[in-house]
């Protein structure tokens, strides 16, 4: 089977939230010194998936990425784990697009492709939309299974588990299809090292615009339908009264009469 | 030439959902400012009957689509019926919960109407003058928010985040047209399907439901320290939550995890056990009435978020904190 895995490289999601700071004119993060960035969460989840179900039925992990500035050790970090081919899909026309315009880029990408499933994370963990795979489901006109847990193919059909509020469903949806990953995949591997320095040596193939026969006014900010007017950071009005007493258990006991007043109990 | 805002309503067995009452009381906010009308549509099997509840909680007019074929959310089906709907009432805005419904269903119509979509809002609010949508959203797994301009197009599209916003007090005074849609869906174009269903009964208190949340992190430590959190949560009539890291560590389930990916909470207490309080986690608790934290590090950032925090270790805390806690429900 021909699997599909999209995945986006993002700012170190790991920032601790006292160094998180925002470059106010770019409306982008500006990351501390030393951080470097990393693929999404989900994403790397995604990957993990198709690498599962290829083990278990064959085939092909095509990783794809829409990526002006590939931080190279991080995009071929899904080739480390055992992904077979990657593909970055670069041009300065993608820049400063939404969910809307990167969709249309991926979607551009898969056409090129043959694929029987299509994976990548349920939302990025910069701008935490989870648009863009239901995008592309519309626009390849393809099924869409979000937020799934354990796969497993089934004939024609991916089997897919996913949590529901009060216990789970199983989803059945026909080939080719898409899946975004949820966190029941569980946990992503770690590449070994032998593995790491061969991802190294490996060059991904580059799409530009005109290779996939986008439209320049339908990309990156030409596209766009939507805009981000600003990026900003919460005030925590910080008002904690923190409970002095002499003993660990004069403390809970104080805490209890605290919910009392606040007649919680 | 489009106008009004327009809510898609949730059922929940058998009843309007809460998530509705929160839909029409920003939608009713955002027709005000525009001066139009506020819709509600429905899509289901047999709830014609019940949705002219949403009135009182702010609906100038419903819409339905009833069909055995809805009984279950099926992708291909309410996004054709969604669409549907949506071309007769012609909008300007389009408000749906972030819920399993709306994370699916809203970004399919927004594709096939190529319009602006903010997931996951936490405000929203409407410009008289252009009649677009402006959404305020956590982003960076909560760590900053974005303000986004929802774009030109008609309708422009949202979702809020379940528990984010308050329902207006029911006006059983209110009334108005009920409109009914054909589905008349074609079965073929259903796809990815549900073929199975397991509902896991829930010992104690829901959840989502619970008015009192005790939440547990890493820190808990163990399995057995896990079983502690729950006899609290016994005691208090609460129900107990948890962090990513305590689900890795596998002290408890997964669907009790709180946070931007997984459920939100909105108790009267939120009681954050050994829970260091990382934003990714925060944004599920965030619109508790009140957070209390327990916690050894005193520069942990939970204190930040929190009315009362006491320093220390929860086993030598929670002891003490108990036993008044019994006394005090007991008596």
């Amino acid at each position: 089977m021909k699997f599909l895995v999209f995945v986006k490289q993002i700012p170190d999601p790991d920032i601790p939230p006292a160094q998180f700071r925002i470059d106010t004119e770019k409306n982008t993060v500006a990351p501390p010194q030393g951080s470097s960035p990393a693929v999404s969460t989900y994403d790397e989840l995604a990957v993990e998936a198709a690498l599962r179900l290829r083990d278990d039925v064959g085939g092909e992990v095509t990783v794809v990425s829409l990526n002006n500035n590939p931080v190279m050790n991080v995009i071929k970090k899904p080739l480390a784990m055992g992904s077979d081919n990657l593909i970055l899909l670069q041009d300065d026309a993608f820049e400063g697009g939404d969910a809307m315009t990167t969709a249309r880029v991926l979607a551009a990408a898969a056409k090129k492709i043959e694929f029987d499933l299509i994976l990548c994370g349920r939302q990025a963990g910069d701008w935490d939309n989870g648009q863009v795979g239901s995008y592309v489901a519309e626009m390849l006109g393809v099924p869409i299974v979000i937020n799934s847990g354990k796969l497993e193919v089934n004939g024609d059909k991916i089997r897919v588990e996913r949590t529901t509020k009060d216990g789970r469903d199983i989803i059945e949806s026909p080939f080719p299809t898409i899946i975004t990953a949820g966190d029941e995949i569980g946990v992503a591997r770690y590449p070994k090292l032998r593995d790491i320095m061969a991802a190294g040596r490996k060059q991904p193939e580059v799409w530009n615009a005109q290779d996939l026969g986008l439209d320049p006014s339908k990309v990156g900010d030409a596209g766009a339908l939507t805009k981000v007017n600003r990026l900003y950071l919460e005030e925590k009005s910080s008002q904690v009264e923190m409970i002095e007493a002499d003993t660990p258990a004069e403390a809970g006991e104080q805490l209890a009469m605290k919910l009392r007043d606040l007649k919680v109990i | 030439m489009a106008s009004g805002v327009l809510i898609f309503g949730e059922f929940a067995d058998g009843a309007i959902a809460g998530v509705t009452g929160e839909l029409l009381g920003v939608g009713r906010k955002l027709a005000d400012s525009l001066g139009e009308e506020l819709t509600a549509a429905f899509i289901g099997d047999g709830i014609a009957q019940d949705a002219s509840g949403a009135f009182p909680m702010g609906a100038d007019k419903v819409y339905v689509v009833d069909d055995p074929s809805l009984r279950l959310y099926q992708s291909e089906s309410y996004a054709d019926v969604a669409e549907k709907v949506l071309k007769q009432v012609d909008p300007n805005i389009v408000v749906m919960g972030t819920s399993t419904m709306g994370r699916d269903l809203a970004p399919k119509l927004a594709c096939r109407l190529e319009t602006g979509l903010a997931m996951d809002c936490l405000e929203l609010s409407a410009v008289p003058e252009t009649k677009g949508l402006i959404a305020n959203r956590p982003v960076f797994g909560g760590k900053a928010m974005a303000e986004v301009d929802c774009g030109s197009v008609r309708p422009s599209m949202a979702t809020v985040r379940l528990k984010s916003q308050e329902a207006l007090d029911p006006d059983s005074s209110r009334s108005g047209e009920v409109v009914k849609v054909d589905a008349g869906l074609d079965p073929s174009i259903a796809k990815s399907i549900i073929v199975d269903s397991v509902q896991v009964e829930v010992e104690g208190v829901r959840l989502e439901d619970a008015r009192i949340v005790i939440g547990g992190g890493r820190g808990i430590g163990s399995i057995e320290n896990w079983g502690k959190l729950e006899e609290l949560a016994g005691i208090m009539s609460g129900a107990v939550g948890s962090t990513r890291g305590a689900c890795d560590e596998g002290y408890c389930e997964l669907d009790t995890q709180l946070g931007i990916t997984s459920k939100t909470v909105a108790p009267e207490l939120y009681m954050a056990v050994g829970i260091s309080g990382a934003s990714q986690h925060m944004s599920g608790v965030a619109f508790s009435k009140f957070i209390i934290a327990i916690n050894k590090d005193a520069e942990a950032p939970i204190f930040r978020h929190s009315l009362y925090g006491v320093v220390g270790r929860w086993e030598d805390i929670l002891p003490a904190f108990q036993a008044k806690v019994q006394e005090l429900v007991s008596e």
